[in-house]
């Protein structure tokens, strides 16, 4: 097998990016390196701005107006705040999987189907092959392969969940942001979604948010901590938990505060 | 005093108020009831009006006239004040212009509906020079639904959950195609059932089509937009104020008795598309 490091190759990249709700500052001056093919997380405690970070990746903040982006953040080198940016692109391009899950009120072959549909595809046997690709993907396929018509509400939390992330496979990202996806979930619902991030890992750059530690440390090749909207510590997972460099990074893991 | 009593007293006033409501219903629908159900019969229903002997024809004119009426005002009404709280919720950001449109929708719901229909004998009567029709008034009545329309739709909107504009926005979908797909689903059957009790108050009010096109009698129903009609309130107030036949206070309860059905009906209506979408809905 061929090994390929990617270790000095940022697939997106933030460079002194501020995000500010009306007059709360809420993200600081954040310059972060994601790499390719990697799991990036994002730890620190309630209101440091971890979601605010994660949410700027895709321009979700574009629907509250209140909210304010300065900086520049990079795809592939390329700025996404630039005007003339296509913004339906970008979020295909950068998926997204929410905190609590959130199915659509449809059958959970019509939720996988959204996106392809969305951007176009109208055959119903390549709309098939996507939707089992993706469900295959996304471990959820041998447990709904026989009732892909009745409704993805009658899933269990962490069926929702993983059936959100084949929903965002489907659309063939290249990033995909996880905002604290297991936060919801039971422990072994959780330890399914954490087997495949890492089977996902081969494939997409991933960003994920979590307020459990020890989901970073089992998961992440690198791990940023944030505190107040900035960036305080940033390296590799191995590090950042057992030699940080900084004392408020140290503070934290070791559960002084948070 | 002890809290106690104080919890007994207050509680007891709560439903008295209660218990209050219910029995002015009641009391009204009897008395509708007493007086009218007497007249009430298959020639009633589907005859036509004989304005010498009120005891020989029916009012299906009114009938008609109000459903066409009712037909008319949710055409106008519906797809504006839908559109409108489309708008308004979904892609109107909290500018000043915003804010004055809805305070300008929360006062026109509070508007006395005579004040329609002055406005819609200036407008739709004399400036668009429909005349006294059918069509005027349906059109004035919706300018008067609109609002009702716009509030209940908007609740609606505000019922569909944020994970689902969200979840679809990060799946690259335009924001139509957000609320084409996956916001209208969810919040018509609430747009629905507001719209209905909007249209049903809408077709009981008297005030407005005196003005703009309702008159007491005519040869045959209404076959044009710009011909004259007759509705059921309007016939009710006839018959019970103008009218010197000895029968016809019994005819006009008997009158309001199938007007108040119709509404009801409605309601009914109304309450079904809302039971059977909360059964089904799951967030």
């Amino acid at each position: 097998m061929v090994v390929i490091t990617h270790d000095d190759e940022s697939k997106i990249e933030t460079r002194n990016l501020n995000v500010y709700f009306g007059t709360n500052h809420a993200i600081k001056d954040i310059s972060l390196k994601m790499q390719n093919k990697r799991i990036t997380s994002i730890i620190g405690p309630s209101g440091c701005g971890k979601s605010t970070f994660l949410r700027a990746l895709n321009r979700m903040h574009d629907i509250i107006p209140a909210a304010k982006v300065t900086g520049a953040i990079l795809l592939d080198g390329e700025n996404i705040y630039e005007d003339g940016t296509d913004v339906v692109d970008l979020r295909r391009r950068v998926g997204m999987v929410f905190q609590k899950p959130n199915p659509f009120p449809k059958s959970i072959f019509d939720n996988v189907a959204y996106g392809p549909r969305i951007h176009g595809i109208r055959d119903r046997y390549e709309l098939e092959r996507i939707v089992e690709d993706s469900l295959k993907k996304a471990a959820l396929w041998e447990e709904v392969s026989d009732r892909l018509e009745t409704s993805a509400m009658d899933l269990s939390g962490g069926q929702q969940q993983r059936l959100c992330i084949a929903r965002t496979l489907a659309v063939k990202p290249e990033v995909i942001l996880f905002d604290e996806p297991c936060s919801a979930l039971d422990p072994i619902s959780t330890a399914k979604i954490e087997d495949l991030m890492r089977s996902l890992r081969a494939e997409y750059t991933i960003v994920i948010v979590t307020h459990n530690m020890q989901q970073a440390a089992r998961i992440s090749d690198y791990t940023a901590f944030f505190l107040l909207g900035e960036l305080i510590e940033f390296g590799k997972t191995a590090k950042i938990f057992e030699r940080p460099c900084e004392k408020a990074t140290e503070n934290y893991i070791t559960g002084r505060f948070g | 005093m002890n809290e106690k009593i104080k919890e007994n007293i207050y509680f007891t006033i709560f439903r008295f108020c209660s218990f209050l409501s219910l029995v002015i219903l009641l009391f009204f629908l009897l008395f509708v009831i007493k007086l009218g159900v007497g007249v009430l019969d298959l020639n009633f229903i589907t005859g036509m009006w004989q304005t010498q002997d009120i005891t020989k024809g029916g009012i299906l004119p009114a009938i008609v006239g109000t459903f066409y009426l009712g037909l008319g005002v949710a055409v106008f009404s519906v797809p504006v004040g839908i559109s409108c709280a489309i708008y308004l919720n979904e892609y109107a950001k909290n500018t000043g212009l915003v804010r004055v449109i809805r305070l300008t929708i929360r006062n026109l719901a509070g508007v006395p509906s005579i004040v329609y229909g002055l406005f819609g004998f200036a407008v739709f009567v004399q400036l668009l020079q429909f005349g006294t029709s059918l069509l005027a008034a349906a059109l004035t009545l919706a300018a008067m639904t609109i609002p009702w329309v716009i509030t209940a739709s908007e609740e609606a909107l505000k019922t569909v959950p944020d994970g689902f504009r969200e979840g679809a926005l990060a799946l690259g979908a335009t924001k139509w195609q957000v609320i084409r797909t996956n916001v209208l689903p969810a919040a018509l059957p609430g747009m629905i059932t507001g719209s209905i009790i909007g249209l049903a108050r809408a077709m009981g009010e008297t005030a407005p089509i005196i003005i703009v096109g309702a008159t007491f009698y005519m040869r045959g129903l209404p076959d044009s937009l710009f011909d004259k009609f007759m509705a059921l309130p309007y016939h009710v107030f006839i018959l019970a104020t103008q009218h010197n036949d000895p029968l016809a206070e019994e005819y006009a309860a008997g009158t309001a008795l199938v007007l108040v059905i119709l509404i009801f009906l409605m309601t009914l209506i109304a309450m079904i598309v809302r039971y059977n979408f909360r059964k089904k809905r799951k967030w």
